[in-house]
């Protein structure tokens, strides 16, 4: 139910952006997902994509430093109250998030929640158990 | 006098013989040759003549090694000043090579030897070679720069005299360096550390494995480099990596190299006399203390240096080696005077932001280090290149990187720094000497 996520590190200059996700068109490489997080001097791009093992081989060949971690997402309704649901769910367990983006898929009507936790396996236990559907990468 | 045929950890030639002369035979052979020196310095260029003169000393003067203090200092700008053959104590007709820097300030300095300084030249590498445990039958690449440049044909000749086979490769075109490397079976290497450290980078790119190839040892230097630096070089590549020492002014490479010991640098002193004098008072300093290094060429004809102020800092090692040289070692140099930088009022050299950076685990060994002024006062940035090993998907976690590197420098020179992180490879890499300091000082 993990999903992998390339980070990637990034000065944070004009036109970094561009350069990596054309490396990945070139090869073909199509994201689901990505996310910025960004300080005054660096940023960490995050990105969510099919063949993860691939784009991190196109990336670490084009020189750029990246890691895989596993994050978790979640599908919740697209309407008020949907993100608040599942918030409540994490903060009765003292789940601690590390960060998250949500991002809607397929022009659907529902959200896709991710979340990098300390302890993935521990929150999609917690997720689960109160009824929150934890989508894998293959349904992304 | 035997005892050194049975250390097979330190290599032996027969050149090496001089580096375990019993001490009172070697000061005697050195008080012999530095009046020697001193009067052909003093008979044969005018300038030298003249400080004597105006110190009202002559050669007569030098009666043990002691009254070498009697004599004046001579300093880089004499070289420039004189600029280019005022300082030769041979006839051209008698100097068969002219070497010069690169001049980046002003006009080069330009040295000469004659056919004997040539020998005496070659020897010295010799034994620097030698005491890096290289003898016949090792294969040298030379990366040091041909020409003008004394690295690469002073490595060159001794090497051949060593008995080696030598790959007059020179610097530059890495992919060449790494492909020769392998296919003739390169057992040694001369160049500059901080161009090893690009071989190092480019031959894992290429998918090879230094550790994997016959190459054991570099000789590394004309740059300063620390010893944290040693250890991340030897632990990446597999090979033993040795100090040598040297300055065009007095001969180029082969002033003094480490041996097997890594140690401390063991000057070849029947040629080049140190002294370590206070760099304020201009007052020698007893063995031990540190200070910056003097040398006297004691054997030197076409370009005699009498008292010349390296403008390096170290010391001189009081007690013996084990190897069982008796010439005298020196520390190892990572500090010149001429690479300090002031930073708020304090004293910062280089080499300490190189020392604190790599103690950091995971960190990459290429640095610059940015001099800024925002009008009121100088302030400096390092710039570190991120690495995979410290990389985390965490904000947090890679802010910390940056702090912890400023943090090992502020325990070192007691000011805090900034510290950036730049992405991998965008920090230039140098294919000779590494420039570390980038100043954007507004002038």
């Amino acid at each position: 139910m993990k999903i992998p996520q390339l980070s990637m590190f990034m000065e944070n200059k004009p036109g970094r952006l561009s350069d990596p996700c054309r490396r990945l068109a070139e090869a073909g490489i199509n994201i689901v997902t990505l996310s910025l997080a960004d300080t005054q001097q660096f940023g960490i791009l995050r990105l969510i994509v099919r063949d993860w093992e691939k784009a991190r081989d196109v990336l670490t060949g084009a020189g750029c430093v990246v890691t895989v971690t596993e994050v978790v997402a979640t599908e919740v309704e697209d309407r008020p109250g949907g993100l608040a649901t599942i918030l409540e769910v994490i903060e009765k367990a003292g789940l601690n998030i590390e960060y998250m983006y949500a991002f809607t898929f397929r022009s659907g009507d529902k959200a896709v929640l991710v979340f990098r936790f300390n302890d993935a396996d521990a929150a999609i236990q917690v997720l689960q158990d109160n009824g929150i559907n934890v989508i894998g990468g293959v349904e992304l | 006098m035997m005892e050194f045929w049975h250390d097979p950890g330190c290599g032996f030639h027969p050149a090496s013989a001089m580096d375990y002369l019993p001490a009172a035979q070697l000061r005697q052979l050195q008080l012999h040759r530095l009046q020697a020196v001193v009067r052909r310095a003093y008979e044969h260029v005018a300038l030298f003549r003249e400080r004597m003169d105006a110190r009202g000393m002559t050669p007569n003067d030098i009666h043990c090694l002691a009254d070498i203090a009697k004599v004046p200092f001579t300093v880089k700008t004499d070289l420039r000043d004189t600029y280019p053959f005022g300082l030769f104590a041979s006839p051209m007709s008698e100097v068969v090579r002219l070497h010069a820097s690169s001049g980046t300030t002003g006009k080069p300095i330009v040295v000469a030897y004659t056919q004997e300084d040539l020998k005496v030249w070659a020897s010295v590498m010799v034994r620097s070679f030698a005491a890096c445990g290289l003898q016949r039958g090792d294969v040298i690449q030379n990366g040091y720069g041909y020409g003008l440049f004394t690295g690469g044909l002073g490595a060159h000749y001794g090497a051949e005299a060593l008995g080696a086979t030598v790959i007059p490769i020179s610097g530059g075109n890495t992919d060449r360096q790494i492909m020769v490397m392998k296919d003739f079976g390169t057992t040694a290497i001369c160049c500059t550390p901080s161009y090893f450290l690009r071989i190092i980078e480019r031959a894992r790119e290429m998918g090879i494995e230094l550790r994997d190839l016959p190459l054991k040892a570099g000789v590394f230097g004309a740059e300063p480099w620390t010893e944290e630096m040693r250890k991340r070089v030897e632990a990446e590549s597999g090979i033993k990596a040795y100090d040598i020492y040297g300055l065009s002014e007095i001969i180029g490479p082969g002033v003094g190299n480490e041996c097997a010991h890594q140690n401390g640098l063991h000057i070849f002193e029947d040629h080049f006399y140190p002294e370590i004098v206070d760099p304020e008072t201009l007052e020698p300093l007893p063995d031990g203390e540190e200070g910056e290094l003097v040398l006297t060429t004691l054997s030197k004809q076409a370009m005699p240096m009498i008292r010349y102020r390296t403008r390096d800092i170290t010391s001189i090692y009081a007690e013996p080696c084990p190897c069982g040289r008796t010439i005298r070692r020196i520390r190892r140099i990572s500090r010149r005077s001429d690479d300090m930088l002031i930073i708020r009022g304090v004293n910062v050299f280089p080499s300490q932001i190189e020392e604190a950076l790599l103690s950091v685990e995971g960190t990459a060994p290429h640095y610059v280090i940015v001099l800024t002024n925002d009008g009121t006062m100088d302030d400096i940035e390092v710039h570190v290149e991120m690495t995979p090993e410290v990389f985390s998907d965490r904000i947090a976690a890679v802010e910390g990187v940056a702090k912890k590197i400023s943090a090992a420098i502020e325990r070192i020179i007691n000011i805090r720094v900034k510290v950036r992180l730049v992405e991998p490879n965008t920090i230039t890499r140098s294919e000779g000497k590494a420039k570390r300091v980038l100043d954007q000082r507004k002038k």
